[in-house]
């Protein structure tokens, strides 16, 4: 009970749906299946709990909104389980209930996501309603309006949320006239003009088996599942019909963008261009990333933002590997009068590893991290799932969990060394919201009011060496964190 | 999932809490105390070759010194400065070289630290915190810069965020005279002042075997651990005597409350109400029917809460209850609302009056207790897949009173709880008298001066 502190923080908000997703476990076999439908599923049998976890995604998430109402995809993912087929909401939700069955929806910007978690018991029922939730949401009037009304809020909120405002500049600078600069649940001009029919339209593009991808795990057998898969899926239509979304780098790099809020510290989100999936230096940069910023109380951004410094409770980098680009992203937050050293010091480690690349142990400890922790990413059931799903959309075969110990070990110095120049070199654009002091930066400084409280200083600034990071952030959830949150560190 | 989320950052800003620790399941689960006076349990799940290792110490903000808020939380970050035997940054070190995941965290009652990794380094965990047990060594060099993090963390948490602001208001006003008005991570006065000399005399008073649990999880069973406990926790002395942890009791409380908190960044006024109710650990049995009356009250679209204010009336955008339970002392049961804009909150709040007078009055159906009570005890057989979900609750029910018995008989004692109970509960406990209401505004209002 009571508010519980970690000691460390990692929040997760970056705007990719889905991160990095290597990892595996030794002890997980996965079989892939496929129904007499000809639904792919992948499979993994877990005799020993009584319930059955089943994750899926359709390509196709907030890039599919129309480009003048962003949230479509996320007002769908919170209204489709609101009711379906005879049952209206209230009682969609008592059976759910009385059946202890867990059903969500979720729009990132490349996905649309599912996940069902259900004791096996009542692996009947949770399926179909799931497979009415897809077919024959109901929409009614009342639920959307509902939904609306309480989205709008949220958005209320995001307003003044440090963290939220940082992410939305970032994305917004990074990406102009491209669907990734989009808010993911929409503006407080969009949401309102949602009409069901959008709504119907988006789950009529974009619910389709030939982009779908399943990870079911739990106590059942290929042959069951198959049908249960048919029975969710087989009504879909085979084919999605989706807009296009041209591949984009991140613009606006070298520049720091300020949101000005009467906060006493300081969010930062830092991003440059990253290394897409498949390229061959992938592995090099998630190494590199790890040992600038990864999810240790180790890494070079831990040790002199935080250890050494006192700067900052949470700083942290990640790659952000999308389907249109690819992202390195870092986040921290200090008190306003820290807001430059802070970002130096960023800065600084982003060029010195660019510049020399990281030691031999350094990458060696890096390489055991990595193999030694995928087994932690298979622990639950529902874990398991997110991962089976992972793995697919990144097409990274069935059989990654046995190929990847060897291409983390085929990195070598060199490699890593190139892989930092290539993904750190680049530049870095930089949205700060707070009120740092002295005034940010130290170059052409102009201001523009906005309609609400918040005014933007737009610095046009090389910060120092001119920055060259490509990190990515996270803000941290400001909101507080729920008591138990299991906080990677930093 | 979108809703999900929302819920969440609801829950994170208004009831900045975990829902109460109670919880049952894991098979076999072994429990066991070393001669030095350090409990063990061990709750073995095979499935894959990881455990979750857990020490919980027996100590949290309620047990500060008064004048040293936030005390037991600087030591949490401190225990991560090593020890003579391992220097500063050889435990973290070693356990991301290993590919191992670790943490702390620190409540009103209880302090934690933890990894999860691959299970043939157990050993090497163990022995790294029985080395920290009481090991630890602090200079000036680490504590201070340390002391700027946790500002950071208390700019993060609360000065960033109105939400958190009126929490601490609430909890201020709500406790007269328990230390449990006091916030987990300090009042910012206090932190300031916090010394490395502070922090070694919290330390040698309260990190000692004989109070702790250590609280293992995974792919091992009791006979490997207590094997290794003897090469490790086995070998710490004792070094303090723990007294019974007796707080300062709250006086029933006779005045209805209210605390309004201003700030310009409220963009969605809200409103939260905590009351003042038993624990698992003062009385058991009101604490299950609180718990089934946080249920149908207010969890989730087919709660009372949400049904009269969100469904049926329109006048929030939100509104749920919680309890939480697992607490040494006596606790809050909460309700909260956001109201639609241009709603005024005594609408909101005069709807959840109507809506607890109602329970109080006529009770709640079969129906929804039997929903909630399934709802309930499956969240404990969703809890055997999680052996860190697992592995706190037991090591939350330790360290506030409750016994290993407590976790595991948990589902029968839900399901043994009447709808009589249920109505007991609301009557004898939702009483206004025993609450401080919080409104959450952008500003305040104008005074009108006559």
């Amino acid at each position: 009970m009571m508010a519980s502190m970690p000691k460390f923080f990692t929040g997760a908000l970056i705007g990719a749906s889905l991160l990095i997703a290597p990892a595996v476990a030794s002890a997980t076999t996965i079989e892939r299946v496929t129904s007499p439908g000809g639904i792919e599923i992948w499979l993994v049998r877990e005799p020993t709990v009584p319930l059955i976890a089943m994750d899926f995604a359709f390509r196709g998430g907030t890039t599919q909104d129309p480009a003048d109402k962003p949230g479509v995809a996320s007002l769908v993912a919170a209204t489709i389980d609101e009711g379906s087929g005879d049952l209206p909401s209230r009682a969609f939700h008592e059976r759910l209930e009385s059946k202890a069955i867990e059903l969500s929806f979720s729009a990132t910007r490349d996905y649309f996501s599912g996940s069902l978690r259900t004791l096996v018991e009542n692996k009947d029922e949770a399926f179909e309603l799931m497979r009415t939730s897809l077919i024959a949401p109901r929409l009614d009037a009342s639920d959307v309006e509902r939904i609306r009304s309480e989205t709008l809020g949220i958005l209320r909120r995001d307003t003044m949320n440090p963290d939220e405002l940082a992410m939305q500049r970032w994305w917004q600078v990074a990406f102009p006239g491209h669907p990734y600069a989009r808010p993911v649940r929409g503006t407080l001009e969009s949401v309102p003009a949602i009409t069901v029919d959008d709504m119907r339209g988006f789950i009529h593009d974009v619910f389709a088996r030939d982009t779908l991808k399943i990870g079911i795990v739990g106590n059942i057998d290929g042959a069951t599942a198959g049908a249960l898969v048919d029975k969710v899926f087989g009504g879909l239509p085979a084919h999605a019909k989706l807009r296009a979304v041209p591949t984009a780098d991140p613009q606006g790099l070298g520049r720091v963008v300020n949101v000005d809020l009467d906060v006493p510290q300081s969010v930062m989100v830092l991003g440059g261009a990253g290394i897409p999936r498949k390229d061959p230096d992938f592995m090099a940069a998630f190494l590199v990333n790890h040992i600038l910023g990864g999810g240790t109380l180790s890494s070079r951004l831990y040790k002199e933002v935080r250890e050494t410094r006192g700067l900052a409770y949470s700083v942290y980098s990640m790659l952000v590997p999308l389907d249109s680009t690819s992202l390195f992203m870092t986040a921290t937050a200090t008190r306003n009068e820290a807001a430059q050293q802070t970002l130096d010091v960023v800065d600084k480690e982003i060029q010195r590893l660019a510049e020399k690349g990281p030691t031999a142990d350094e990458l060696a400890k890096a390489k055991s991290y990595q193999k030694g922790s995928f087994p932690l990413r298979f622990d639950t059931s529902t874990k398991i799932a997110t991962q089976l799903v992972l793995m697919q959309v990144e097409d990274l075969g069935i059989d990654y969990i046995d190929k990847r110990n060897a291409l983390i070990d085929a990195v070598t110095l060199a490699d890593a060394q190139r892989a930092a120049k290539r993904m750190l070199d680049g530049g870095m654009l930089v949205a700060m919201v707070g009120r740092p002091q002295p005034a940010l930066a130290k170059s052409d400084t102009k201001t523009e009011a906005k309609a609400d409280t918040k005014t933007e200083i737009k610095a046009k600034t090389e910060i120092k060496t001119e920055a060259k990071a490509e990190t990515p952030g996270t803000g941290a959830g400001t909101n507080g964190v729920p008591a138990m949150l299991p906080a990677r560190s930093r | 999932m979108g809703r999900m989320l929302w819920a969440l950052l609801l829950l994170a800003a208004l009831a900045p809490a975990a829902r109460a620790g109670a919880a049952a399941g894991g098979a076999d689960v072994a429990h066991f105390t070393l001669a030095n006076g350090l409990e063990m349990v061990v709750v073995p799940d095979h499935r894959t070759p990881v455990v979750t290792h857990m020490v919980w110490y027996k100590v949290g903000a309620a047990d500060e010194t008064s004048g040293k808020s936030g005390l037991a939380h600087f030591l949490e970050h401190l225990m991560f400065k090593g020890t003579a035997k391992n220097p500063e940054g050889k435990f973290s070190q070693t356990v991301a070289t290993l590919g191992g995941q670790e943490n702390a965290f620190t409540t009103l009652d209880y302090t934690a630290y933890f990894q999860r990794i691959a299970k043939e380094h157990l050993e090497e965990m163990m022995a790294f915190e029985a080395d920290r047990m009481t090991g630890l060594v602090l200079t000036e060099a680490n504590v201070v810069p340390e002391l700027k993090v946790v500002l950071e963390e208390y700019n993060m948490r609360v000065g960033n965020s109105p939400d958190a602001r009126l929490g601490e208001q609430i909890s201020a006003a709500l406790y007269l005279n328990s230390p449990y008005g006091r916030p987990v991570i300090g009042w910012r006065g206090e932190i300031e002042k916090l010394t490395r000399d502070d922090a070694l005399a919290f330390y040698r008073r309260f990190y000692t075997p004989n109070n702790a649990v250590v609280v293992i999880a995974g792919d091992v069973t009791a006979d490997e651990v207590k094997a290794l406990a003897a090469k490790t926790y086995a070998k710490v002395p004792r070094v303090a005597e723990t007294n019974p942890r007796l707080r300062p009791h709250e006086p029933p409380p006779v005045a209805l409350r209210t605390v309004m908190l201003a700030d310009p960044r409220v963009a969605q006024p809200s409103l939260q109400r905590s009351y003042l109710v038993p624990s698992y650990a003062t009385s058991s049995k009101d604490a299950e029917a609180l718990e089934v009356l946080a249920h149908i009250l207010g969890t989730g679209s087919t709660s009372r809460l949400y049904r009269a204010l969100v469904v049926d009336q329109r006048i929030a955008n939100n509104a749920g209850g919680f309890y939480q339970g697992s607490s040494l002392d006596e606790t809050r049961f909460g309700v909260y609302a956001i109201p639609q804009p241009g709603i005024p909150f005594k609408t909101c709040e005069d709807a959840i009056d109507e809506v607890i007078a109602d329970v109080i009055k006529n009770g709640v159906t079969a129906d929804e207790l039997e929903r909630a009570k399934t709802r309930m005890i499956a969240d404990a057989v969703y809890a055997q897949d999680n052996q860190a979900a697992l592995a706190r609750w037991y090591g939350t029910a330790l360290t506030t009173g409750s016994t290993v018995e407590d976790v595991q008989a948990w589902p029968d004692r839900i399901r043994a709880v009447s709808a009589e109970a249920v109505q007991a509960a609301a009557r004898t406990w939702l009483d206004r008298r025993r609450s401080v209401t919080g409104y959450l505004v952008k500003e305040l209002p104008q005074e009108k001066h006559s």
